[in-house]
Formats: C-alpha cells, structure tokens, sequence
C-alpha cells in the first residue's frame, strides 16, 4: 500500500507527458530546430516554477510526509562528466526522440518497438558501470 | 471535458511537471526517471561486473512504481483522454522533415520511418533503435541524471552542473538534429 501514492504520481507523470506531446519525436526535433516554444515553454514553466518552490521549501524549512525538514541532494561537482555524458545522452534524445521517463510512457501508448530502445539503454547504462573507472569525471 | 481531450497547453503542462516533482520530494524521493535503468541492470545481475550496480537495488522500488504508474498513464492518456488531433508542428518543421522522408509528421506521437515494425527489423532500423537506446542509457548514468534529474529537478534546485548537463544535452541534440539526421536519413 505505501507504494500506491508513487504509483499514482507514475500515473499524472505519464498522462502529461502524453497531453503536453512532449513525449513526441516531431516536437523535441522541433525544439532542437528553434522552431517552436512549445518544449522550451514547458520544461520553462516547470522550472521557473519548481525554483520558487524549491526556494521557499528551503526557506519555510518545510517538512516532508515523514516530518523531516525537506533537503534535496546537491549535484556532485564536476565539470567533465556533465558535458560529455550529457552531449552523448543529447545525441540519443534527438535520435530516438525520447529520455529515460517518455521511454516506459510510450510503450504504454502501444509502441512496442520502444522496447528495443529501453533494452539498449539498460545496456548502455551497463556499459557505462563497467567503464566507469576508465572515463573521464 | 473538451479541455482535457484537447492537446494541453505548455503552461498548463509544465507547471504540472512541477508538481509531480514536489509529489516526489514530499515522499522523501527525488525525481529522477534514468535512475531506473541502472536499477534493472542490479536486477539483473549486474552487481558481478561492476560495483556500480553493487545497492539495495529493493530501495528504489518506488521509482520501479512511479514506471509503471507513468506507462499506464501513457495508455490512459492515449486511449481515454484524446481526440487524436495530429499534433500542431511548426509547418517549417513538418517540410524539412518531409525532405528527409518523414511524411505526415505529427500525425502521430513517433515518426513510423522509425517506430514500425517494417523499418525496426531491417539492418539500419534496428540500428538506430539500439544506437539511441545506447546512447541514452551511457549518456544518462554518465552525467548522472536526464531532464527529469538535470533539466528540471536540478535547475529548479539552482544546480551548476545541472546547467552544464543541460548545455551537454543541447549539444548532442543540436549535432544529431542538423547534422547527423541528414546524413541517417537524406
């Protein structure tokens, strides 16, 4: 039963990936061309959003469902790993059109094909354990 | 109800994906979706290549749920909530896709030259599925979050290396979507 609330937020997550189109292959190429505001309206909304929240969380002290005071990780600093991981992770959003969550929400929609993307970024994130120690961080 | 079936406006849209964050922070979670990938490689054993995937892999069952939860909701949106209105790209998008053989853009969520079964089992098709996947999951686990984890999490918590992931992210996508696209597909 604890599990039921995240998998109601999994629920909202995926019907507003779906309504919003930002699961959509035309609608991210459309962004990485500038030809649209649509993505850059919604991942700008969201965060403008989420930083006055986080900003007053942190300032309210705001406590979480367990009654401690809410602290979000801070990134690990770096400068190398975030540019190359994040240029080779671009290179496969704009190829399959999808990240890490529209991936599952897709099949859901009855792209079953996705599945093979999902298998090969299991792999890639395998081969990325086993390489760690010898890549650049 | 018309409102719902209709395609959802960018800031009705994206102030919701805000509050799936603060859902999850408010669980004591954070909202991160490729964290998932490096849970089923534990699951499947992968604690015996690298310690890397050497966790309590039963801690992130959560967000195994909050998958799950998200796949349903892609078919309650599809099959439930829409009026399959193809989608309103830039006409500039729709004709430069055109020309690379993708017709009928945004009549559907995914270009079929991609998704369908008749190009996913030839060579090349089935190429640039696994490449993509490939690159997503590396690419991903590498700088250690996606646009869930980076793009909005991070930014909205006023992470520096959440930018310069994002700047990664549009990098590779820039290079794929006018460079590389071309040169797949032309």
């Amino acid at each position: 039963m604890k599990f039921i609330k995240f998998f109601l937020v999994g629920i909202f997550f995926g019907i507003v990936l779906v309504k919003s189109e930002a699961v959509s292959w035309y609608r991210i190429i459309e962004m990485f061309k500038f030809q649209s505001f649509h993505m850059y309206g919604i991942i700008g909304s969201a965060v403008v959003l989420g930083g006055l929240g986080v900003w007053l969380i942190k300032k309210m002290k705001v406590k979480n469902i367990d009654g401690k005071v809410i602290q979000i990780p801070p990134k690990e600093r770096s400068f190398t790993r975030y540019l190359f991981g994040g240029s080779i992770f671009g290179l496969g959003w704009a190829l399959a059109g999808a990240c890490p969550g529209p991936m599952y929400i897709l099949v859901g929609t009855g792209v079953f094909s996705m599945l093979i993307v999902i298998a090969a970024a299991i792999l890639g994130t395998f081969a990325y354990g086993v390489l760690k120690n010898k890549l650049p961080h | 109800m018309e409102f719902i079936l209709q395609p959802w406006p960018w800031y009705v849209s994206g102030p919701l994906i805000a509050i799936v964050m603060f859902s999850l922070i408010y669980f004591g979670k954070t909202f991160g979706m490729s964290s998932n990938l490096r849970t089923l490689c534990t699951i499947g054993g992968a604690g015996k290549y690298s310690d890397f995937f050497r966790f309590d892999w039963k801690a992130q069952r959560w967000n195994l749920t909050v998958v799950l939860g998200a796949l349903i909701g892609g078919f309650i949106a599809v099959y439930l909530l829409s009026d399959h209105r193809p989608i309103a790209l830039n006409p500039q998008t729709v004709a430069d896709l055109s020309e690379l053989g993708f017709k009928d853009a945004g009549q559907s969520l995914l270009p079929p030259e991609i998704y369908d079964w008749d190009y996913v089992l030839s060579i090349k098709g089935m190429g640039i599925l696994i490449i993509a996947g490939f690159l997503v999951g590396f690419g991903t686990r590498y700088a250690g979050g996606c646009t869930s984890g980076h793009a909005i999490t991070g930014l909205s918590n006023f992470q520096l290396p959440s930018l310069i992931a994002v700047i990664g992210f549009f990098i590779g996508g820039l290079l794929m979507t006018h460079f590389l696209l071309p040169l797949i597909f032309g």
